[in-house]
């Protein structure tokens, strides 16, 4: 892989990444399969994409990463106040986010950010210019890091990781499960919007299909996370799922490298996915049929 | 201190599977009372504890503890003032967090949730102690996490959990029933000291009968979603298991019929 690659995919998979704590908030903490993700990641990308054009940058990752959290609001409430199903929940926010997010693109499908101010016009002229597009991602997500870290430590984070462990035991211990599930999924989706609104600023441009397949993405970053980087504490954890997102980045990078068509990449992500949730299975049937056929191999010979 | 009125529950209204599970139940358990409850399957039991903990809404009555009508409180906010422990020891935990993870969650029942840190080192002195009266040597295994446990050793956390901030009311729901004989003892025994440490107005229900009237001072038993005997006192104190197998019999109309039932 060239460097630029290498560079790019690094950039990319950091923006990714912070993209992939969220879906870990939801899927993983939760346990709540959030399917808004696909939806709001764009809400975040359409709110940095106008407000930049208006020149507020900064202020379109914030507008983002609020839009984001209300979407997840959503999907909880019709979870938790109306009992639909989590998954459900989920597409159908999503659904409704790309009306919403062609609203607030004007109903322009493209917006292209070309010769814009963007946050990483913020270290022009000074000595860090040529690494903008690392180290402003970098910064970001190592804060949001540590805060997720920090707030999944205190008295409301034990409760909503016990929320997604088992609600009734939250219930039975005084604490509103719909009300951890709340903060939960605003959180989980204001990460995402955030990621969403950094990637448009990033590659200059929002469009309306960029979301199709980021749970998928997000899902991948944590499973391949978890499998190499291992799960035995939480910030271990939140660490695998960083890299895990880069990592992914990488298989990518160098899949196109290869020479594999940029349109066959969303097949891949599935067939990816699939793989990693079914290898617990696959694992136990292997087993399974090697002991059948050892079995059978003894009967045989005596 | 715990007063039940005229409650009823019924599953499945209005469909051919319609099961009255609770029919017009009237109790009320004294301060510090200990209670505890048999009965066939399907009697009703786990739905009244449910009733009372609001996992269930009920279709007629009242609920009071203290002086609150909780009638129409939602299960958490009930769950402030009353601790409860499952049959199933997976219920009562969160396997994926660790010990002093889960006992800090049971600590903060009741307190402001919000942003202070989960854990400080007070509460580690705190829990540690608690968790040395198990006996279980749990204290030296804060760190890991309750999936590494045993039903038994969970079962005795979930119980320390329950009453780790003073509950009103104690609900357990043969929280033995699945564990090994020696683990249940070493548990019931538990559950008999803290009962009586604190005082703790409880309802027990269980499938050991020997345990029915060795534990608490009071003994109810139900049947088809009514209670149909209430001992307490001297007609209790000289009860015995085949006599309250004879009265059941007589009361209800049928045997008792319990897939867990143990007579010894
Ligand atoms: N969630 C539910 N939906 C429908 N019916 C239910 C539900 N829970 C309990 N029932 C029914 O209500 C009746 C009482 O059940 P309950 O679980 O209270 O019995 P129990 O006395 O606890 O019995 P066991 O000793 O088997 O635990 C049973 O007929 C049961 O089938
Ligand atoms: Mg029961």
């Amino acid at each position: 892989m060239s460097f630029l690659a290498f560079q790019g995919s690094i950039e990319l998979g950091i923006i990714y990444a912070i993209m992939a704590l969220g879906v870990f908030l939801s899927f993983r903490t939760l346990n709540f399969p959030d399917l808004t993700v696909d939806g709001s990641f764009v809400t975040g990308a359409a709110f940095s994409a106008v407000l930049c054009i208006n020149g507020h940058p900064v202020w379109g990752l914030v507008l983002g990463l609020v839009a984001g959290s209300a979407a997840g609001c959503i999907t909880a409430l019709l979870h938790t106040k109306l009992e639909i199903q989590p998954l459900l929940a989920g597409i159908l926010v999503m659904l409704g986010l790309y009306s919403i997010n062609l609203k607030v693109m004007g109903t322009r499908a493209n917006i292209p950010l070309v010769n814009q101010t963007t946050v990483f016009s913020s270290l022009e002229g000074t000595a860090l210019e040529a690494y903008a597009q690392l180290l402003i991602p970098l910064g970001i997500l190592l804060a949001l890091l540590i805060l997720l870290f920090l707030f999944l430590k205190t008295k409301l984070g034990f409760s909503l990781r016990a929320t997604g462990d088992n609600a009734q035991m939250v219930r039975a211990l005084g604490v509103n499960t719909d009300t951890t599930i709340l903060i939960g999924m605003a959180l989980s989706n204001s990460l995402v919007a955030l990621s969403g609104a950094l990637l448009s600023q990033y590659q200059s441009f929002t469009d309306i299909g960029m979301g199709i397949g980021m749970v998928v993405i997000g899902l991948a970053s944590v499973i391949i996370g978890e499998v190499i980087f291992g799960t035995s504490s939480l910030l271990r954890r939140l660490i695998a799922v960083i890299l895990g997102a880069v990592l992914y980045r990488m298989i990518i990078a160098v899949a196109l490298e290869m020479g594999m068509p940029a349109t066959d990449l969303k097949l891949v992500s599935a067939t990816l996915v699939a793989l990693a949730l079914a290898m617990p299975i696959i694992k136990k049937k292997a087993l399974f049929y090697k002991r059948k056929i050892a079995a059978q191999g003894i009967k045989r010979g005596g | 201190m715990v007063i039940i009125e005229g409650l009823s529950k019924v599953f499945d209204h209005g469909t051919t599977n319609e099961k009255l599970a609770l029919d017009n139940i009237n109790l009320s358990l004294g301060t510090g009372e200990f209670v505890t409850v048999i009965g066939g399957n399907g009697a009703g039991k786990s739905t009244l504890l449910n009733c009372i903990a609001g996992v269930f809404e009920i279709d007629t009555g009242r609920i009071m503890l203290g002086n609150k009508d909780m009638t129409y409180w939602p299960e958490y906010k009930r769950s402030r003032h009353i601790g409860r422990v499952f049959q199933d020891p997976l219920q009562g935990t969160a396997f994926d967090m660790t010990i002093e993870e889960n006992l800090a969650i049971a600590y903060a029942k009741g307190k402001p949730q919000g942003l202070r840190r989960g854990i400080n080192k007070a509460d580690l002195q705190k829990f540690r102690e608690r968790l040395s009266l198990l006996d279980l040597g749990l204290e030296d295994r804060m760190k890991q996490k309750v999936g590494t446990l045993s039903g038994g050793q969970r079962q005795a956390l979930t119980l320390l959990m329950a009453t780790m901030v003073e509950p009103q009311l104690l609900l357990l729901d043969e929280h033995t029933a699945a564990l090994d004989p020696g683990m249940a003892k070493k548990v019931i025994s538990l559950t008999g000291e803290m009962v009586e440490q604190y005082h703790l107005c409880t309802l027990m229900v269980t499938h050991n009968m020997k345990a029915a009237l060795e534990y608490g001072s009071r003994t109810i038993m139900m049947h088809e979603g009514r209670i149909i005997m209430d001992i307490t006192g001297r007609e209790r104190e000289t009860m015995t298991v085949e006599l309250l197998i004879k009265q059941f019999g007589s009361r209800s109309g049928t045997e008792l019929d319990n897939d867990r039932l143990l007579l010894s």
